[in-house]
């Protein structure tokens, strides 16, 4: 068979799915996130898990929220309380658009957590704060879902135990899509300043 | 029992890789089995080697080592070093092609041919064959080769691939068929190849200034004194340990065994040669003994059949 002509056929189409892909790149008419803007890479947000009250929720009761999601627990001797105290103040500088987020605190470590002293917890930061909690399978799928680890390490002498987790506070639209990833490094103003345009529609 | 079962059950369950090994395993058990039945028998070393690099890259994708990479710099790097290097080797330097077309079922193989003389999957076939001697084409091969490994590791590409499930499965696969390509590509018998063979001189050059920009890369990641991959410790690691350890690790493993795959490479393309130097000979050819390999037994390999099949030619 012709190869010279095999050869043209098959750089025709390899230079044709190039300019699709180089055109699909461009577009964007909106300006850039001050945090990471993770569009299109994580799924939306689903899970089904307990509250601090112990009611059973799931991402459903949080439509129309913009929602800041974050795994921690609340025996985290340093990351956990400097990132949610880091996103009650962005809250506070948004002020009344603030009502229209929810901060769900995912526990790593629902073994030490439960809903009395989730809730104890959570109220320290403000009222748009939400403890949750669940089983290890629905904290596993949780976690898989949004490709973060966490890991219990051996309990002390005085039976205390650290919980490696994740440092992403993962942000959601209030349809339910994943939009934004907030580094440990990341202010609180820039923060502020990303939920004013989510919260905006 | 249970805690067994958790290492051993896929992190994420891959129907396309679950089915790839499997139907690849049964064709190649039916394929020996079938030779063994007229008295040919592919000896022990090369179906060891295929069921290691088959197994090494079920392993790596397919347990709960693919959550430790998902989750640990280094053991995504070693896990490319099997998808990329290690395994690919194994195959290729088993030969299979012969012994997994055996392994076809005759009426399968009969629908095939069928099919392939249509018009339209005769066109199909030659774009396939096209694109294949591109990507195969002595100056493209090791640039795509080298060119994944820069890719994958370009910062932004990496924390999104390390996110997003689909670009993550992309880059493995892609992984693991470009390693298949390129060392077939290198190490395949030149006789085995058909149109696609490059000379062994060639070969030599090649693997030898591909290992460079593969060290160059690692040695830059191993001695960077910053963080490069940061999404590690975003989505947290698999278990504790520093995270410039876990880049130096990572770099070494991209440095160190990479470069050396590309020195076992150059030994076995040596080794062809004399091989081939010594049937050329006539005095030695006729002394030497008939040999029982399937692997000689056909000059189509199975990896690329569309294409290396002389009957496409």
């Amino acid at each position: 068979m012709n190869s010279a002509r095999a050869v043209r056929t098959a750089s025709r189409a390899l230079a044709t799915i190039a300019l699709a892909l180089s055109l699909a790149g461009c577009g964007s008419p909106e300006p850039p996130f001050a945090l990471q803007n993770v569009s299109g890479l994580l799924p939306r947000l689903k899970f089904s898990l307990t509250d601090q009250d112990n009611r059973p929720v799931t991402a459903q009761d949080y439509r129309g929220k913009v929602v800041l999601l974050y795994f921690g627990y609340t025996h985290c001797p340093d990351a956990c309380p400097t990132t949610l105290a880091t996103l009650a103040q962005s809250l506070r500088e948004l002020g009344p658009a603030a009502a229209r987020t929810r901060v769900l605190f995912v526990s790593v470590d629902p073994a030490r957590d439960t809903p009395e002293v989730l809730k104890r917890y959570v109220g320290f930061f403000g009222t748009e704060f939400v403890g949750l909690r669940g089983d290890d399978d629905a904290l596993t799928a949780l976690s898989k879902r949004y490709r973060v680890a966490y890991h219990r390490e051996a309990p002390d002498r005085n039976g205390y135990y650290a919980v490696d987790h994740s440092s992403a506070v993962f942000i959601f639209d209030a349809t339910g899509r994943a939009r934004l990833l907030a580094r440990e490094t990341d202010g609180a103003a820039s923060i502020a300043k990303d939920l004013k345009r989510l919260t905006a529609g | 029992m249970r805690e067994l079962l958790t290492y051993i059950e896929p992190w994420e369950f891959s129907p396309t890789v679950f089915l790839t090994c499997a139907v690849s395993a049964a064709l190649y058990v039916r394929g020996l089995n079938a030779l063994r039945s007229r008295g040919l028998g592919a000896g022990f070393w090369a179906p060891f080697a295929f069921f290691l690099g088959l197994a090494l890259d079920y392993t790596v994708l397919q347990t709960y080592y693919d959550y430790l990479a998902q989750h640990m710099f280094w053991v995504h790097r070693l896990q490319h070093l099997v998808l990329h290097h290690l395994a690919p080797v194994l195959i290729v330097l088993a030969g299979p092609g012969a012994v997994l077309i055996e392994g076809v079922p005759a009426s399968w193989r009969a629908r095939a041919r069928r099919l392939a003389a249509q018009s339209s999957v005769r066109r199909l076939l030659m774009v396939v064959r096209g694109a294949f001697r591109i990507v195969q084409h002595p100056l493209v091969a090791p640039l795509l080769f080298v060119g994944l490994i820069f890719y994958w590791l370009t910062p932004s590409i990496h924390f999104a691939a390390m996110l997003n499930v689909t670009r993550y499965k992309i880059m493995n696969w892609g992984m693991g068929v470009d390693g298949l390509l390129f060392w077939w590509l290198m190490l395949a018998p030149r006789r085995a190849q058909g149109s696609a063979a490059i000379g062994y001189p060639v070969r030599i050059l090649i693997v030898c200034l591909m290992a460079l920009p593969q060290i160059l890369l690692g040695a830059y990641i191993a001695l960077h004194s910053t963080v490069l991959f940061d999404v590690y410790g975003i989505c947290g690691r698999a278990w504790e340990l520093s995270p410039l350890t876990d880049q130096e690790l990572g770099g070494l493993l991209t440095w160190i065994p990479a470069a050396m795959m590309s020195g076992v490479a150059m030994l076995v393309v040596l080794w062809r040669l004399l091989a081939e130097e010594r049937e050329r000979t006539p005095a030695l050819a006729r002394s030497a003994a008939p040999v029982a390999d399937p692997r000689s037994a056909t000059s189509a390999d199975p990896l690329t059949p569309a294409v290396a099949d002389p009957r496409l030619a």
